[in-house]
This record gives structure tokens, sequence and C-alpha cells, in this order.
């Protein structure tokens, strides 16, 4: 490695000969120490140091993601496929090629566009090129509709990185998860490329405009959109709470989306978001390596149940009637459980705190989820509102404690 | 009374001290103004003046009783300043006879709680006793509800009291009766279950037993658990090896500042013990080992220690010398950066393989500082390692925002920069925190105090 090292040496002295190159030592900066841990040493106080530091925390969450990343590259290209019903003609590779050209220049987008970001303000103001965004860049796509415009990923991107991120003061400092205030951003300002029954399956758009013109018109367009529909499966629920459910009852839903599909994930929604199994393999390897609050993860899915057993007692409708543990498997609710959630600077720091939050963020989930006319889906506001929450949830964990310590002054 | 500290971590690092002995003769000695936090002194002599052990060299310029004494005889050699004339070190060289300044020799038991106070002052033994809240040498005219002697050290690397107090029953015992004339509450002694028979013959105490791990050693810790301080309130302590130079100045009437020390860590060949005196040159302790080059020199423990170089000094608290490698290279990310599996690296968390290994594996630690500093972000990490019944992170937050009422009510009082250094040390963002809370701790002094 002794040549590298040569390289980012030279790079250095250089850049530092010149004042007015100096500025932009981040850009070198930030890759010699991808490449290398400094030789940064200990100066005052603890002369030995832990050796973990925020570049392996932030690589632990990216490696967590890739089950969620490679599954959702397949069942991409799978909903495509299904949709053409081409599923019996295609082999397992093209199936794997269709999703990955869809899903990779998220990915790619999405970093450029926020490292973009990261590299400007950190030559702006100074400073290294921090970690914070490795881990959102690779949510952003994930959280996406696989059809998103890419100029639309960009902008989300920036958007969320400049203002969810930059203007409070870089990582650490954010109140909201970076990575879903890019996704509210298109919520908000591009909802029909963010909901609705065509964005989910790629291409279902354009087959929609062309080939399956013929088709809807033919003698029989109930079978077809029965067997070819582009909604998700909450979009399907969702539908019994409106005049014309598009299902009978929750017995018809269970059997076009059964438990195990569910859990599995080969059901349409966004890229990374629908396989449960996934999302529970990257919840295995956050708690194994100790990066993702257990206490957050546990409360979360134990809000969500909670909430989605109150309303199966509710009952009344096809929606309110499907098993609480097939709601949980649905949409985003495990991937913001053990992703979004999970994320130490926006959940509430205090570990009393953790558990409200997350309690508050299923529960409030699975509530806007069920119980909005608008839109069959609420973890991302939820997990925001969460977010938003948790600095007053720490106030009244810390203050219990400061009334503690004075209480102990009193008996005294 | 029994406890246990649940919260903690025990860092083996390579290079504990062999349990022998051997003597080590400083030619140098020096009194460091820096090993007292907030203090500045005020000169009592110039280069060139005799001192005899005990004669006052220096003392507090906004408290003109408390002496700080030469250990030893000899001649005063430099007075060493930095910035602004501020006074880093008055070195003394030993003319080896160890003539003693005598104050008289007298029964000291029977005195009055303001004559022995003026007594222990006036020969320089004062600096010994130390107070929490804000971690200084105790004030003379406060009341300390208790005083606390921690009789073990639960630091990585650290000496072991038992072994350095064998047989210095008398010494101890006379010390700690002056220790219980100084307060009218107890004086706790806190040891681990099997302790040397000093401790557990030690009279004029109340015993304590600890266990659990690192910070469980630490006065702060167990203070916190055992008679936690107020606001208002405020609690004594002292190291064991200096309730010695007390027994021995109550029962010979001088100031003898003899300790052992130990030397460890890997970067020196020797690792044992040494009989020295209070002060000693560095140099004396290492000149018998084969110490690496590129290594860095600690005086106290690798938690807490002070730099210090082959030239430089013990420090007034510090029981012991660690030599650690020093960091200073770049590493691959792969093979042993920050991305490498890692099988011989030790962490707190669990993001490296080693936490499934048996805790007794050691492992070699050198300075660097494995990453970068960063702002908060990962939550939860210092309060696996925090004892206290306080909120480490928000603590901290307050004082980097100046917020002395906050401090206050988060409990600045209780904790003292040594009670952070686990925090410091499992920190993902490499935040100096030691630095903080001594910094905050300035402030309440300065402020509230």
């Amino acid at each position: 490695m002794e040549f590298l090292r040569k390289i980012f040496d030279n790079a250095h002295e250089k850049l530092n000969s010149n004042e007015k190159t100096k500025k932009f030592f981040p850009l070198i900066d930030a890759f010699d120490t991808l490449m290398f841990t400094p030789n940064h040493v200990t100066n005052k106080g603890s002369h030995i140091r832990d050796a973990i530091d925020l570049k392996r925390t932030m690589m632990l969450v990216i490696i967590a993601l890739v089950p969620c990343l490679l599954f959702g590259i397949y069942n991409t290209g799978y909903q495509h496929f299904r949709v053409l019903d081409q599923l019996g003609d295609v082999s397992f590779w093209e199936i794997i090629l269709k999703g990955a050209l869809v899903v990779l220049p998220l990915v790619v987008v999405s970093y450029g566009a926020g490292l973009l970001v990261e590299f400007i303000f950190a030559i702006r103001n100074g400073h290294t090129v921090q970690e914070g965004f490795l881990v959102s860049g690779m949510l952003i796509p994930l959280c996406m509709p696989a059809d998103v415009p890419l100029w639309m990923v960009a902008i989300a991107t920036m958007f969320a990185v400049v203002i969810g991120k930059e203007v409070f003061g870089g990582t650490g400092m954010n109140i909201l998860n970076v990575a879903l205030t890019a996704r509210a951003f298109l919520f908000f300002a591009h909802p029909t490329k963010m909901s609705g029954n065509e964005v989910w399956v790629t291409g279902f758009s354009d087959l929609k405009g062309e080939k399956y013109a013929s088709l809807i018109n033919s003698a029989n367009p109930q079978g077809i959109v029965d067997g070819s529909s582009g909604a998700t499966a909450l979009g399907d629920l969702a539908s019994f709470m409106q005049d014309s459910p598009v299902l009978e009852n929750t017995k018809a839903f269970q059997a076009k989306y059964s438990l195990m599909d569910s859990f599995l994930g080969f059901i349409p929604g966004s890229v990374g978001e629908t396989s449960a199994l996934m999302c529970l393999i990257g919840a295995g390897i956050l708690l194994w390596t100790g990066i993702a609050s257990w206490r957050v993860i546990s409360s979360f899915f134990i809000g969500g149940f909670i909430m989605a057993t109150i309303l199966n007692l509710v009952g009344g409708n096809g929606y309110f009637e499907l098993p609480a543990i097939h709601q949980l498997m649905l949409g985003g609710f495990m991937f913001g459980m053990v992703f979004m959630a999970t994320d130490p600077v926006t959940a509430a720091h205090t570990n009393k705190g953790k558990f409200i939050y997350g309690f508050l963020g299923g529960f409030l989930g699975i509530l806007i989820r069920m119980v909005n006319p608008a839109y069959p889906e609420g973890i991302m506001l939820a997990i925001l509102i969460a977010n938003v929450f948790a600095p007053l949830i720490d106030h009244m964990v810390i203050q219990s404690n400061i009334n503690r310590r004075l209480k102990r002054l009193k008996t005294a | 009374m029994k406890l246990t500290v649940k919260k903690g971590l025990d860092i083996n690092i390579k290079g504990a001290p062999e349990m022998v002995l051997s003597d080590a003769s400083s030619k140098e000695f020096a009194l460091k103004p820096s090993d007292f936090p907030n203090l500045v002194p005020k000169l009592l002599l110039k280069e060139g003046d005799t001192v005899k052990c005990g004669t006052p060299v220096f003392c507090d310029k906004y408290n003109d009783k408390i002496n700080f004494s030469s250990p030893v005889s000899g001649t005063i050699d430099k007075i060493v300043r930095g910035e602004k004339r501020r006074i880093l070190a008055v070195t003394i060289i030993s003319d080896d006879k160890f003539t003693q300044e005598n104050i008289g020799t007298k029964d000291y038991t029977k005195l009055d709680k303001e004559e022995l106070k003026s007594d222990l002052l006036k020969i320089g033994l004062w600096p010994l006793l130390r107070m929490r809240p804000i971690d200084i040498i105790a004030q003379p005219n406060d009341n300390p509800k208790s005083i606390f002697v921690s009789g073990f050290d639960s630091s990585p690397l650290s000496p072991d009291y038992d072994f350095l107090m064998k047989d210095k029953s008398a010494e101890f015992n006379a010390g700690l009766e002056l220790l219980s004339m100084l307060t009218d509450g107890k004086v706790h002694l806190q040891t681990r279950n099997k302790s040397n028979e000093v401790f557990t013959n030690a009279k004029n105490v109340q015993r304590n037993i600890v266990k659990g791990p690192h910070p469980a050693g630490n006065v702060g810790t167990q203070i916190h658990e055992i008679d936690p301080i107020n606001k208002g309130e405020v609690v004594w302590y002292i190291n064991p090896q200096d309730i010695l130079v007390m027994g021995r100045f109550s029962l010979t009437g001088v100031y003898d500042a003899r300790k052992t020390i130990a030397l460890v860590g890997e970067g020196t060949s020797e690792k044992k013990y040494f009989n020295t005196v209070s002060g000693c040159s560095i140099d004396s302790i290492l000149s018998s080992s084969k110490v690496e080059d590129n290594s860095r020199i600690l005086s106290g423990n690798p938690l807490t220690g002070e730099k210090v170089e082959k030239n430089g000094f013990l420090g007034f608290y510090h029981h012991q010398i660690s030599v650690l490698p020093e960091g200073n290279q770049h590493k691959f990310f792969l093979t042993e950066g920050w991305l490498s599996l890692g099988f011989n690296k030790f962490s707190a968390s669990k993001s490296y393989p080693t936490w499934l290994l048996p805790k007794s594996k050691s492992y070699n630690f050198d300075t660097n500082l494995n990453g970068e500093e960063r702002a908060f972000v990962v939550s939860g990490q210092y309060e696996k390692v925090f004892p206290f019944d306080i909120y480490p992170v928000q603590l901290i937050k307050s004082i980097v925002t100046n917020d002395i009422e906050k401090m206050e009510n988060l409990g600045i009082y209780e904790v003292a920069p040594e009670d952070f250094a686990l925090c410091e040390f499992v920190c993902t963002s490499k935040i100096n925190v030691q630095n903080i809370v001594r910094e905050g701790l300035d402030l309440v002094y300065k402020e509230c105090m």
C-alpha cells in the first residue's frame, strides 16, 4: 500500500503548497481517510481509544442494507415481468438484470447528488467530509418507487441534505431523518410519481399506455386488472375504505397477497421495503454488531402491533380486519422500523426515551396508515413525527432524573 | 457495606507489571503546578536556594496557607516557565541526604482539628487531600461530610495496591487516624472482596466491598454509590499511598514522600514496581529498561495519564508510568484500518468480532485515535460504561453550551474528568470528553464557589 500512501501524501502536499487550493483539502482527505485510518494520535485525556469509528459504524449499516438492496433489485425485475405475465419465460438473471438497470441508477444518482452537496459544504465550511450521508445515500433509493425519475431523486436528495441536515450543522445535528426528508419532499412535491397505482412496478405506466391499452379494452378487463395491477398491497387494502373495493373481502386479499409472500417480499412497493425477511436479516446484523438500538426496534414493533390489534378489534371493513401480523409485513413498516427509526441522531437519545419514541413511531405509523382517507401508508410520516417529538421525550426523561436528584437533596 | 458496580468496562491491555520491586534513585525532582487543576502558584524560593524535605517551595496564590513542599533535600535548580511566564515546574537537585524540615515531633492525634490542619498545611501535606466537587485540592475551611479512600485501582494497567501497601499497616493506620480527625463523618475505605491485610485490618474506617468493572475503583463512582454529593456538600478523598505519607508524618513528624510506583506498558522491557520518591524524574525509572522508539511515556494510567518526555517528572498524584506504542501511522483500511476484520482489536462496541472472545484476552493498544473527531452521532454508548445516575451526553452538551444551571441540575458536582475516561475511550465520535468536563468544572468553580 506504500504507493497509494505516497500518492495521497503527494496530493496533500500539492494542495497545501498553494493558498488557493488549500481549501479543497476535503476532496483529497475524504478519499485518503477512506483508504487509510488517519495517523491522528490522542493528545489529552484517554491516550488509548476504542477501535470503532463513525466510518465503521456507517459501513455496518450499509452492509445491513445489502440484503434489502439485492432483494429490491430482484423484486423490481420480478414485478415487472409479473405484470407482463412473462415470469415463466425469463431466467433469474434476466430478472436481476432488469431490476439492476432500474435500481442501480437510483443508487448512483442518490450518492452522486448527496456527496456533491456534502463536498461543497465541506469545502465551504473548511471541514472534512462526514460519514452521515453514506447511509442516507443508500436509504434514499431503497425507499423510492422504482419508476421515480432520476432527476427527482437528485433534487430530493439535495433538498434533504441541504435543508434536512446541513442548515442544522451537518452530520449529527439534524432533527429529521435525512432519507425520509428526501422521500417526504418528493411525496408532497410530486405526488403523482410517489403514490397511486402506477408507480410501483417498473415500466407499468408505459406498459399500460401501449400494450395494455388493447388488453384493458378487451372483453374481460376485470381479469387483467386483477392479474396485473400495479398497485401495492396496501393500495388494494385501502380500497376497502372506499365505495368500490378492488377485492371483495379480507380473505380475497389474503389469497392475493399471502402472508408468506408479504413476508418474503414478492409484492409491489418501494424498492427496498417489500421484504420483511431482508429487513429482519438487516436487523440481525445491526443488533449483532450493536449498531442499532434494540429498544427502538422492539418498542416500534410492539407499538405497531398494538395499534393494528386495536383496529382488528374495531373491525368493520376488510382493511381493519386484516390480522395485525400481516398488516405489519406490508408497506414500509419493517424497513422503517429497522433502518429509519433507529437513526441514532434523530431518535431519542436516552435509553428510556427510546422505548417511548419507538412505541410512538410504530403506533402512529399504523394509525396514520389505516385511518387516513388520502394515502394508504403512514410509516414515513409517523417516523418524521416521532423524530420531531424525540427531543421532547428526552427532555421529559432528563427532567425526571433532575427531579430525582433534587429530591435526594431534600430527603438528605 | 457491599456494593456492585454494574456498568463499566475492563480494558485488558498487554504490559501489566510483574510483582517485582526494585529501587530507583533519582537525582532530579520536580514540583509541577500543572498537576493541580486551577492552581495559581506563588513562588516562595528562588533558583539556587537550598531546601529540605518539607520546605515549602511555592504556595497557592489565593490561599497562601496551602504549601507545596520539596520532597527531597538539596537545591532548587531551575524554575521552568512557559507562555506568559507561567510556572511549569520547579526542579530540585537532590543531595541524597533527605535532611528533614523539623516542625517538632508531637502527638498529632492529641491536637484539635484546626491545629492539625495548620500543621499539615505548613509541612506541605495538605495537597494530598483532594475534594469533590470540582476535583481540586481540598479547601482547608471546608468541613467534609466524609472522606473516601479507594483501596484498589481498577483502571487498565493499574498498580496492585495490595502489593504496594504490603506490610505498611502501622503507617496506614496512623494516617487514617489523622484523616478521621479531619471529618465529622466517616472515612470510607473501599476494597475488593479479597484484599491485603493492611486494608482488612484498617482502623477508624468503614470498609466497603466493591464488585464490578472499572470505574469501580474510582472514588467518584464510590462516592456516588455510598454517599452522593448534593450541591453545597463536600467530600474529600486521598490515595492510600498518600495516607502512608501522612502516617509517617504522624509517627515521626517529617515529610517523607516515598512511594512505590509501577512501570507498565508494551513499550518498555522492564514491567515492574519501583521504590522512589514523589516527583522523581522519569529517566530514573526508565534508565534500567529498554524503551521502544516511537513510544509515548505517560505519568499515570493510559486512560487519564499525562504525556511526559523522558526528561520529565512523575505527576504529584500518579503512581505509575505507562509506556505505550505511539500510533502515528496511517493504517490501510482493509488490513488494519477502519474496515479490517480486526481479530486483534479491542472494542467496547460489538462492531469487531473480538467481543465474542473471552474477556481475559489482552490486547495491544497504541495511541492512534482510530478515527476522526465528529459530532455526537451514536447514542447510548456512554451510558453503558458510566455507572452514575447521570446522563453523560446531556451533561457534556450543557458544558459545551456553558449552561451552568443545567450542569448543576444534571449532576456536575458529582463528577470529575476521570469518571468520564471510559466514555472518552468508547466514543465513536472521538470527542475529548475529559477535557470538556475539566472546563465545565473550572467554570462552575469560578462562577459558583
